[in-house]
């Protein structure tokens, strides 16, 4: 696991992660994280927005354990399993969907709960496929089964649907509020679309930099509509913080 | 093309008759392959061959005729000779072959998956590829006699080279993000090396296969024709002291049957192996 000076690296039931005073930098001149504090509750969904270069997908592989290499302190707890849901579907090539799908799990059910997890995304039947005959969605909604067959306490999201086009995204944001309702594992998404984050969020979290600019809770319930005037004036919100002036984008 | 259908004026449009003014270029690229065509050439050479010796142009102590060779042939397997040198020369290939794979195959993975492996072993095995195998016969002769070790393991130092630098290559370009994937997943180093380090470098391996089989073929061509006492090269060695070029040629068929024959097991193999790459040959 990390070795970062002064840094524990607990696993524990209470809140579902805990951040304190996280740093990290890559170089001598300034850090990418500079001193966030941040917890999410236990099965809460939080998106995670901010500009280019604000640290967004440095706070995610701090909290997956994917940046050892990277200088920082600070306190990172996390649950016990963790899955990560990375931009690019990241499926072996060499194994067929199934084997991606199970890819380190042990017991003798493993080929079983695979199995169970493809039907969950929708891909039921296409467990002997290779990835290279999936479509971009298919590959992404294999990624899920994937990191949703560990039974994850804590769902990490790196703009899972950034590379898809817009009517798959749609379909994939459907896809995650039922899966999310179904397992209700805390997730962190980070994304650059502030309308996916205030349609599928608990709450919307602004990074600016490196350090929670704003946590904005989204209380507009389960029906969620883009023309809902509450809907609008937390974009509108949400692009102020980012910095975006609103007639830009009018 | 969507000026298929376009005939007549392909090769200029004639003055005030134009009816149709899109000039058709020729197209730069050779154009389809027309099938079986590949044999024309072949089988041109062979029937200038028939036609030399029938007529007498061709003196048979250059070039035997094609019928005494293939008569030779036949009376090369009746009599035995043929498929025991055949078997001799098989087994030296294919043991050197073996050696040569399971050394480079092991030196490409320590190499490839440790600093220290890559520091004690890339560096000699680089300077290995620099020398030609077949310039370190006289060494090993020294070393080993000209009695069959010393044949084998020139074919496997042949071997090992393309192997190993193949498969290395192969190693290290497997994409970092599948080792981070590894990590999140929580594969450990056995699942992690069986799951995504060698498939991902078995199609650098057979890469590496297709020059070693081709580099075996070419090692036991020479070996054979020094100091042989036995296989294809010292019956084409004898044949050459006796002047029968009939011998000799089917000498060189069975060599070229040989090649042919691994070349065509390792492409198989390719094909099986390989199944999850999209290629253009399957789609």
């Amino acid at each position: 696991m990390a070795t970062h000076a002064g840094e524990s690296l607990t696993v524990s039931a209470g809140p579902a992660v805990r951040v304190e005073g996280l740093r990290r930098s890559f170089s001598e001149a300034g850090g990418v994280l500079n001193g966030l504090d941040l917890t999410i509750g236990a099965g809460e969904f939080v998106a995670l927005i901010g500009r280019s270069g604000s640290g967004k997908s440095t706070l995610l592989r701090a909290l997956a354990g994917l940046d050892r290499s990277v200088a920082g302190s600070g306190v990172v707890d996390v649950p016990e399993r963790v899955s990560v849901v990375f931009q690019d579907s990241r499926l072996l090539p060499w194994r067929r969907v199934l084997d991606n799908v199970t890819l380190g799990l042990t017991g003798s059910d493993a080929r079983e709960r695979g199995l169970e997890a493809l039907s969950e995304v929708g891909l039921e039947g296409r467990d002997r496929a290779w990835p290279h005959e999936l479509s971009g969605g298919e590959q992404q909604r294999a990624a899920l089964a994937r990191s949703l067959v560990r039974d994850p306490q804590l769902l990490l999201a790196d703009e899972p649907f950034g590379a898809l086009d817009a009517l798959t995204r749609i379909k994939m944001h459907k896809l995650l509020e039922k899966l999310y309702a179904a397992h209700n594992p805390a997730i962190l998404l980070v994304t650059h679309d502030v309308d996916e984050a205030i349609a599928l969020a608990d709450r919307v979290i602004v990074l600016v930099d490196g350090v929670v600019g704003s946590d904005i809770r989204i209380d507009l319930g389960s029906k969620r509509s883009p023309g809902d005037p509450r809907f609008a004036s937390l974009r509108a919100q949400l692009l102020t913080e980012l910095g975006v002036v609103e007639e830009e984008v009018a | 093309m969507a000026t298929a259908a376009v005939e007549a004026p392909i090769t200029g449009v004639v003055p005030g008759k134009a009816t149709d003014e899109r000039v058709v270029r020729r197209r730069l690229g050779p154009g389809p392959r027309v099938p079986g065509t590949l044999w024309i050439g072949p089988v041109l050479l062979l029937g200038l061959w028939f036609l030399a010796s029938a007529t007498g142009v061709l003196d048979p102590r250059t070039l035997s005729e094609p019928w005494v060779v293939v008569e030779t042939a036949q009376r090369l397997i009746a009599d035995g000779r043929l498929p025991e040198a055949l078997a001799t020369s098989a087994y030296r290939a294919a043991l050197g072959l073996v050696i040569g794979v399971v050394v480079g195959l092991a030196l490409a993975l320590v190499s490839g998956l440790s600093r220290a492996g890559e520091a004690l072993i890339d560096g000699p095995v680089q300077v290995k590829r620099a020398i030609p195998s077949l310039a370190l016969m006289p060494l090993l002769i020294l070393w080993l006699g000209i009695g069959e070790p010393m044949k084998v393991i020139t074919i496997a130092l042949g071997v090992l080279i393309p192997i190993y630098i193949h498969t290395h290559n192969g190693l290290r370009g497997i994409d970092s993000r599948y080792a981070e994937l590894a990590e999140t997943v929580g594969l450990g180093r056995g699942a992690f090396v069986r799951h995504v380090v060698l498939p991902g470098a078995t199609p650098g391996f057979l890469l590496g296969l297709r020059f070693a089989v081709l580099n075996a073929l070419l090692s036991l061509v020479v070996v054979e024709q020094v100091n042989a006492t036995s296989g294809i090269g010292h019956m084409i060695t004898l044949a050459s002291s006796y002047g029968q070029t009939e011998i000799i040629v089917v000498g060189l068929v069975v060599y070229a049957l040989l090649g042919l024959v691994a070349d065509g097991i390792v492409r198989f193999t390719e094909r099986k192996a390989l199944a999850w790459r999209r290629t253009l040959e399957s789609h």
